[in-house]
């Protein structure tokens, strides 16, 4: 029977099948960072338990680290002592860590695929729901709870009920101005942040075959925002190329064997979904969202929504209430809106292709003097390779922060925040309330468009701009 | 992990859709490497004022609310991020379960782990949920997955046979995985790996 890459993927990994339980899987890379891991060690530490698989775990620092210049400390004594955990963690249990002060070091979603660790026909796990990121090379990613690491940690397996299978078709040539970040924020907007629940999205057709790899993560980083736990597209040959050579990519015949295995993990003809949503890229504009939550976008030259015109009363009062918070009037366009930050960066959009993307519309450009830029680079790999191509003197010329790796205020746990009020376009991937910091108020949107808007001083549709 | 037994309380309505992960516990939280203490903490940024003072009108500061262990909220409750904190915030404070038309995927599993039951039940019982009178109290049942109004009515929910089977007998699902090892082990043999991270 043709199968689906999702299915292929479920089968390849089933260790266990019980009556009455949930199949037990097995994981084939497990990334871990400081924040959903302290807790699961010393769960293994409490019951005299090793970590079965280091060669199949890999751990950096990425969200509690300031992206203040290395020489200075962390500040922040908690913050301080979780990424001290982490190494302590790391050294004890003998799983390699691209730390703090590591050459290496980013945001767990990037340095994976960076160093070849993320390839096709995996599992991936991780304690961070943007896990789904990784999915881009054909692997089976999601994010897990900390109980979860731990379970993977002691025994690299986990129970798991099989997901049902969601095809994401996109066909269509995107537009001048349009991202790969305006599909996912389009499939958000059209299924709701709950459309994918207990669903895998594969992601096909010719818009998604025509995007990079890099693009190809930041459509599968978003999954979770529409509710699916995960998120791939099919390897091809733009897979294969980008991985050759990667530092943790198989070699030699090792490299043919896994090339030929690869090949076989794109869904069959005749594969059939259990539900299915098309988007046509060639009709895309430039998204941005309105509300707080992802699901809550529109295009960009869209009218905010009337609660008045919405039936059911907890959804109306939902979207009243989510107005109120980011202050802003139904009916009434959202470019324009004054902005205070711009925000470049996070696991959805940090990556060297976003920041070249953000670059090309800025160059020669200032930013507005209301406005305050942070272009967060995902990894120090990325940080010097920007470097090297001046892309950092474009943002700095400009009058934008160029900062050191790491999450940022995409979380905003390190220090990096909006302040009550506030309002930013960000790349990042999440606008709920006080995401950014306690009153801040998100609209999430492409690194062009965040660019765009950083010179307007408000929310700008980047076509304009384009020459 | 303790057995989970059948209850009976007052519940907490809060009608909101998609209430997500960050509102339940703001990841300013999450820097913590201990599990506890985090109950104070529950929907910080709605239950208290920026002096740190407790806001009168929201839900869980009025005196009525605070025994109570059954919160009822809107559509896909616990969407977002990953966080464990945030099933251990809300048991924390006290709940045994949440009720909802649908929950995130993740946060379901996570609740599960923590003896916290994720209640999905049709939207007609959810609406007189919402509008049920301060003394009312619903009796939760798990071992016969049952929800009784207090109007008599008795629904029944649906849980993962296994979750179920944990949390009623208390039983350790780290254990019962470490009992497959021979299964882990064989499947491990047969496994074509492309990837040493302790390499290079």
């Amino acid at each position: 029977m043709p199968k689906t890459i999702i299915e292929k993927l479920w089968d390849a990994h089933v260790v266990s099948e019980k009556e009455g339980a949930p199949a037990l899987i097995y994981i084939d890379l497990h990334l871990v960072h400081e924040v959903t891991s302290p807790q699961a060690f010393a769960g293994l530490r409490a019951r005299g338990l090793k970590v079965r698989r280091p060669d199949l775990t890999f751990a950096t620092t990425d969200h509690s680290t300031p992206t203040t210049p290395k020489n200075l400390p962390i500040i922040d004594p908690i913050a301080a002592a979780q990424v001290k955990q982490m190494e302590t963690n790391a050294a004890e249990f003998g799983i390699p860590l691209y730390g703090f002060h590591s050459d290496k070091q980013g945001i767990v979603h990037v340095i994976g695929p960076e160093n070849g660790l993320t390839q096709p026909g995996m599992t991936v796990v991780c304690g961070d729901s943007h896990t789904a990121t990784h999915g881009a090379f054909g692997a089976l990613a999601f994010g897990i709870g900390t109980s979860e690491v731990e379970m993977v940690l002691a025994t690299q397996c986990l129970p798991q009920r099989k997901s049902k299978t969601f095809e994401v078709r996109v066909d269509g040539t995107l537009r001048p101005g349009v991202a790969a970040k305006d599909i996912i924020l389009a499939l958000c907007a059209k299924v709701g942040i709950g459309g994918g629940t207990g669903s895998v999205f594969e992601y096909r057709g010719s818009a998604i075959s025509a995007l990079s790899m890099e693009e190809r993560m930041t459509v599968c980083n978003m999954s979770i925002e529409a509710g699916a736990r995960a998120g791939l597209v099919a390897p091809d040959d733009a897979t294969f190329e980008y991985l050759a050579g990667r530092k943790y990519s198989p070699e030699g015949a090792d490299w043919d064997a896994a090339v030929a295995r690869w090949k076989t993990l794109p869904t069959d003809d005749g594969a059939t979904y259990d539900q299915s949503v098309t988007i046509d890229a060639s009709t895309l504009e430039p998204m941005i969202t309105f509300g707080t939550n992802p699901g809550m976008g529109m295009a960009i030259s869209g009218a905010v929504p009337d609660p008045a015109n919405v039936a059911d009363p907890i959804e109306r009062e939902s979207l009243r209430k989510a107005l109120q918070y980011m202050a802003l009037t139904p009916g009434k366009p959202l470019a324009g809106q004054a902005i205070d930050v711009v925000f470049v960066g996070s696991c959805t959009n940090s990556r060297i292709s976003d920041l070249r993307a953000a670059a090309s519309v800025l160059k020669g450009r200032k930013v507005n003097s209301k406005v305050r830029m942070m272009v967060v680079p995902g990894s120090q790999p990325i940080k010097r390779q920007a470097e090297a191509e001046g892309l950092d003197r474009i943002f700095r010329d400009a009058g934008a922060e160029w900062r050191e790796a790491g999450c940022s205020m995409c979380i905003a746990m390190n220090g990096d925040q909006l302040t009550p009020g506030q309002y930013s376009v960000s790349t990042s991937n999440r606008n709920f309330e006080g995401r950014q910091g306690k009153g801040g108020r998100t609209f999430l949107a492409s690194p062009q468009t965040a660019a765009a808007s950083a010179i307007m001083g408000q929310v700008t549709d980047v076509r304009t701009l384009l020459g | 992990m303790i057995k989970f037994t059948p209850f009976e309380s007052h519940v907490v309505p809060m009608s909101i859709d998609n209430i997500d992960t960050d509102q339940i516990i703001p990841a300013r939280f999450l820097k913590t490497i201990s599990k506890d203490g985090l109950g104070d903490q529950l929907f910080c940024d709605w239950r208290y004022d920026a002096a740190g003072t407790p806001k009168p009108d929201f839900i869980l500061n009025q005196d009525w609310a605070k025994q109570c262990q059954v919160l009822v909220a809107g559509d896909n409750f616990g969407c977002g991020s990953s966080r464990e904190h945030a099933p251990w915030a809300l048991t924390q404070y006290g709940f045994r379960a949440v009720v909802s038309t649908s929950f995130a995927d993740i946060f379901k599993s996570n609740a599960l782990k923590n003896s916290l039951v994720p209640v999905v039940v049709d939207s007609a019982t959810h609406q007189k949920l919402m509008a049920l009178p301060r003394d009312a109290k619903v009796a939760l049942d798990l071992a016969a997955q049952t929800l009784r109004l207090p109007d008599g009515t008795v629904v029944t929910f649906p849980v993962d046979a296994f979750s179920k089977y944990l949390l009623l007998e208390g039983v350790d699902e780290l254990g019962y995985i470490l009992q497959q090892d021979e299964a882990i082990k064989a499947y491990e043999a047969g496994r074509a790996s492309t990837l040493n991270t302790l390499a290079a």
